[in-house]
C-alpha cells in the first residue's frame, strides 16, 4: 500500500537527519576552539577591513573649528557632525541612514554572503586581536592547548596575567573610546583620571570593558553561533546565487591521503587530500566541506589555508573558494549582478535614502518656526469689534549663539498682529516659544479659516536668517 | 512512550513519540547556564536589598530602606527646589511687577496653569473661553476692568453684579424696543435708554460703568451668551425683564464669581491673575 511507502519514506528522512545530526558537533561552550593563525591573500584583506575600526578609536579627538568634530551631545540634546549641527528635531534623517545600512547589510549578503560577520563585525575583529595576543603570547595552538593543560608554574601564570592585562588594557580602550563619541575626548581623559567625570561614563566605561573582555575573550564564536541574531538574519538572506566561500565537491570529492609514490595519473582520489587545514583555522571551528551552515561567518581564512596546501602539493587552487552553490552544483557560469532584480530593488531603495539623506542635510535650516493655534477658544471677539486668535509660536534656533529675532504675520486683508515690533530672545540649541495675537476685522472676514503665514527673522553676522510656518485664522461660523 | 527504548545507547530520556522522536540530554550552551545563574543570583540579592517577599500582609523591607513614597518624596522636593527660587521672589512683588518680569510671567504662566485647571476652568473653560452663563476671559471686554490688579482682586473677593428685574417697570414694546437696540450695538438710539434711566448703570454713551460693573453694551459682546436654540434678541429681552442677582425676582440670572481669597494663598492668586491677564484681553 502506498500509505506504507510514505510512511517508510517518512522514516528513513527522519533517521537521516538523525544520522546526519551526528555530524554536526555543536560546541556549546565547552570546546574553546583554538584556529591556527595563517598568512594570505583573505587574511591580508581581513586587517584591511578590521582597520576601519581604527576610526572608532582615534575619531573622537580630531576637531572642527572650537570643537569636536563628531559629537553626540545628549544632555543638550544636540548632534554635532563636522559643521553641521543635527538636533532631535531633524531625527527622521537617523531613520533613513539606519535604513541605508540596513540595506547595504541586505545587498552585501545577497551577493557575497556574511561580508559584514567575516570583515567587519566587531564581535570578529576584536576576537581575532584577541586571539592574536594569545597567539603571540601563548604560541600556536597545539602550545596553546598543552599550556591550557598544563599544572599552574610560574612561567604559566606569568604568560596568562600579560595576556589577560592586555585583553583588558583594549577592553578599558574600547570602552573610553565609546564614550568619547559622547563627551569631549580630552575633557573625558582629563575628568577620567581626576575622577570628575560622569557616573554614566564610568557606568558605560565598565559595561563597555565587561563586555568586551568577556565577548571577544571567553564568548567568541559562541556569540556567533547562539547569541547573534544578525548571523541568522543574514544566513535566511543568503541563495543560491550569492557567492560565499565554498567547497568545490565535485573536484575534492572523494577525498583521500595522498598515497607516497603513487603516480599522478592513477590517483583515484579527488583533489582534497583530508589535511584538515580548513577547520584548523577557522575561527568557528567548523568544516566547510559540510556546505553551507550556520557556524561559519565567511571570513575566507579557509580558502587561504586550502590554497596554501594545494600549492603544496602541486595541484590547482581554488577548491575551496568565492562560489554560488548555483555554479557549483551545475558547472556553470554566475547570473551577471545586472539580471538580479534582487540588486535593483536593493539599490533603488538604498539611492532613494541617500537622496533623502543628502536632501536633509543641505537643507538644514538654522531657525525653524512651529505655530500651534490656541484651541480653546479658536478665536474671541474682541470689543473693538476684531476676531482675535492665539497661537503658540516655537522658535527652534540651531546655531551655537543667542539671536534676537522677530516674527511676522501674512494673512488676510487687515491683519493686525499685536507686538510686532517685540523682539524675542531665540536661545540657542532650544526652542523659545512665544505667544503672538492676530486680529482682524470681524466685517473684514471672508471666511471661517483663512490661511495665514508666519515668519521669524533674525541676523547673525550680516547674514538674513529666517523661517516660516502656514497656520490659520479662524472666525466665527458664516 | 515505548517500553523498551528502541534507541540503545543514545543519550534520550527514553521519551518518544510517533516512533522515532524522542527527548535528548543535550545541554544548553555554556554562556546560557552562566547567564542563568547569574539571574538567580541577582534575584536573590535583589530580593535582599528591596522590598521583594512577602512578610504577613506587608512584604520585607529591604536593608537598602528604599519605598516608593520615599522616592515620590525626593522627586517632590527636587520640584520644590527649583521652584522655590521664583516662588521666594513672587513673595515680595505685586501682580503687576511679576507681569513686567518676562521670567518670572512665563514662570507664573507655567505654574497657574494647573491651578486654573482645577479653580477656574469649570466654569470659564480651559482657555478661558467661557460659557453659557460663564464669561470669556480671553477677550478685552471686562465688566469690572482688566488691570492685572482689578483682576486679582476679582479673584481674592469675588463679584456679584446686580442688575434690577424690569420686567415689572416696563412694558414689553419697551422692552422689545431697548433690546433691537442693543442689539445693533446702538442702545442710544432708543429714547426709552435714556428716560427710563438705564443710563444710570450703563453710562449716557452706554458703554457701561467699570466701577459697578456695569456692561458695555456697544460692543457686541454678551456677559450672558445666548443658551441653545435662544435668539440673541430673546437672550436680551430674558436679561431686561428679570435681570441679574435680583433677590425679587425668581427667574432673575445667576451670575457669582466667588471669592478665592480664603481658599488660595496670596501668591497663587498673584501667579493666577497674571495667567488670565494674558489669555488676550489684559489690560
Amino acid at each position: 500500500m502506498s500509505g506504507n511507502d510514505s510512511t517508510a519514506t517518512q522514516q528513513s528522512v527522519v533517521d537521516d537527519l538523525y544520522a546526519e545530526s551526528v555530524h554536526w558537533h555543536l560546541n556549546t561552550g565547552e570546546e574553546t576552539i583554538h584556529a591556527k593563525r595563517m598568512g594570505g591573500y583573505w587574511r591580508k584583506i581581513k586587517w584591511l577591513s578590521a582597520a576601519v575600526w581604527i576610526i572608532f578609536f582615534i575619531g573622537p579627538y580630531f576637531q572642527w573649528g572650537e570643537r569636536q568634530a563628531i559629537l553626540f551631545d545628549i544632555p543638550n540634546r544636540q548632534f554635532h557632525i563636522l559643521g553641521i549641527t543635527v538636533l532631535p528635531q531633524d531625527f527622521w534623517m537617523l531613520s533613513l541612514t539606519l535604513l541605508f545600512f540596513a540595506l547595504l547589510l541586505a545587498v552585501a549578503t545577497a551577493l557575497a554572503g556574511r561580508v559584514y560577520c567575516g570583515f567587519f563585525c566587531f564581535q570578529t575583529v576584536w576576537t581575532d586581536v584577541f586571539t592574536w595576543l594569545e597567539d603571540r603570547l601563548e604560541g600556536p595552538p597545539q602550545k596553546r592547548r598543552k599550556l591550557d593543560e598544563a599544572p599552574m608554574s610560574f612561567s604559566k601564570a606569568r604568560i596568562k596575567l600579560t595576556k589577560h592585562f592586555l585583553w583588558l588594557v583594549v577592553s578599558v580602550l574600547t570602552g573610553i573610546s565609546f564614550v568619547a563619541w559622547f563627551y569631549d575626548a580630552f575633557d573625558l581623559w582629563r575628568d577620567l583620571f581626576t575622577i570628575q567625570a560622569s557616573p554614566v561614563a564610568y557606568g558605560t566605561i565598565a559595561l563597555f570593558t565587561a563586555g568586551t573582555y568577556v565577548l571577544a575573550g571567553y564568548m567568541r564564536e559562541q556569540a556567533c553561533f547562539w547569541l547573534c541574531p544578525y548571523a541568522r538574519i543574514q544566513g535566511v538572506m543568503i541563495d543560491k546565487t550569492t557567492v560565499v566561500p565554498a567547497y568545490d565537491f565535485h573536484r575534492g570529492e572523494p577525498r583521500g591521503r595522498i598515497k607516497k609514490g603513487q603516480p599522478e595519473e592513477e590517483r583515484t582520489t579527488g583533489d582534497c587530500v583530508d589535511c584538515k587545514m580548513c577547520i584548523a583555522v577557522c575561527p568557528t571551528g567548523v568544516d566547510i566541506r559540510h556546505g553551507q551552515q550556520e557556524g561559519c561567518i565567511m571570513c575566507a581564512l579557509c580558502i587561504d589555508a586550502c590554497d596554501e596546501v594545494m600549492e603544496k602539493v602541486g595541484r590547482p587552487t581554488g577548491l575551496i573558494r568565492y562560489e554560488s552553490y548555483e555554479s557549483l552544483e551545475t558547472n556553470t557560469k554566475p547570473k551577471p549582478l545586472y539580471k538580479r532584480p534582487r540588486v535593483w530593488i536593493y539599490t533603488a531603495i538604498m539611492s532613494l535614502a541617500v537622496l533623502g539623506i543628502v536632501y536633509g542635510l543641505t537643507s538644514l535650516a538654522p531657525l525653524e518656526l512651529k505655530a500651534i493655534h490656541d484651541r480653546q477658544p479658536l478665536f474671541v471677539l474682541q470689543s473693538d469689534g476684531s476676531i482675535q486668535n492665539k497661537y503658540t509660536l516655537k522658535i527652534l534656533n540651531k546655531l551655537t549663539e543667542d539671536i534676537p529675532v522677530t516674527i511676522s504675520a501674512e494673512g488676510p486683508e487687515g491683519l493686525i498682529m499685536v507686538d510686532e515690533q517685540l523682539v524675542t530672545t531665540a536661545r540657542h540649541g532650544k526652542v523659545t516659544p512665544r505667544t503672538v495675537f492676530l486680529r482682524v476685522q470681524k466685517e473684514l472676514l471672508t471666511a471661517e479659516t483663512i490661511p495665514v503665514k508666519f515668519t521669524v527673522k533674525g541676523e547673525l553676522d550680516g547674514q538674513q536668517l529666517q523661517g516660516s510656518r502656514n497656520s490659520v485664522f479662524i472666525g466665527p461660523k458664516r | 512512550m515505548a517500553d523498551n527504548n528502541p534507541y540503545p545507547g543514545e543519550n534520550n530520556t527514553g521519551h518518544v513519540w510517533d516512533d522515532n522522536l524522542r527527548e535528548l540530554t543535550n545541554p544548553p550552551p555554556r554562556w546560557w547556564m552562566l547567564a542563568f545563574w547569574a539571574s538567580v543570583i541577582w534575584w536573590a540579592v535583589y530580593g535582599v536589598l528591596y522590598p521583594m517577599w512577602p512578610v504577613g500582609h506587608e512584604s520585607n523591607k529591604g536593608v537598602m530602606g528604599w519605598t516608593q513614597m520615599d522616592e515620590y518624596k525626593k522627586g517632590v522636593d527636587e520640584v520644590e527646589a527649583v521652584r522655590a527660587e521664583f516662588e521666594t521672589q513672587i513673595k515680595g512683588m505685586s501682580a503687576a511687577d511679576i507681569l513686567a518680569a518676562p521670567g518670572l510671567s512665563q514662570y507664573a504662566v507655567a505654574s497657574a496653569k494647573v491651578l486654573f485647571g482645577d479653580n477656574c476652568a469649570a466654569c470659564h473653560g480651559g482657555g478661558g473661553q467661557g460659557g453659557p452663563g460663564y464669561p470669556v476671559l480671553a477677550d478685552d471686554d471686562w465688566l469690572y476692568g482688566g488691570g492685572i490688579d482689578t483682576i486679582q482682586q476679582t479673584i481674592s473677593m469675588g463679584r456679584k453684579g446686580i442688575m434690577t428685574a424690569h420686567g415689572k417697570i416696563l412694558s414689553d414694546a419697551e422692552i422689545g424696543s431697548l433690546a433691537k437696540a442693543i442689539e445693533a450695538g446702538d442702545p442710544t438710539s432708543d429714547p426709552n435708554f435714556t428716560q427710563k434711566g438705564c443710563i444710570a448703570c450703563h453710562g449716557m454713551d452706554g458703554k457701561g460703568m467699570a466701577v459697578l460693573g456695569s456692561a458695555n453694551l456697544t460692543d457686541g459682546i454678551y456677559r450672558f451668551s445666548p443658551a441653545e436654540g435662544e435668539s440673541l434678541l430673546d437672550s436680551i429681552v430674558y436679561t431686561i425683564k428679570y435681570g441679574v442677582n435680583d433677590a425679587t425676582e425668581p427667574k432673575s440670572r445667576e451670575a457669582v464669581m466667588p471669592a478665592f481669597g480664603e481658599r488660595l494663598s496670596d501668591d497663587d492668586i498673584k501667579k493666577l491673575a497674571v495667567y488670565v491677564h494674558k489669555f488676550g484681553g489684559g489690560q
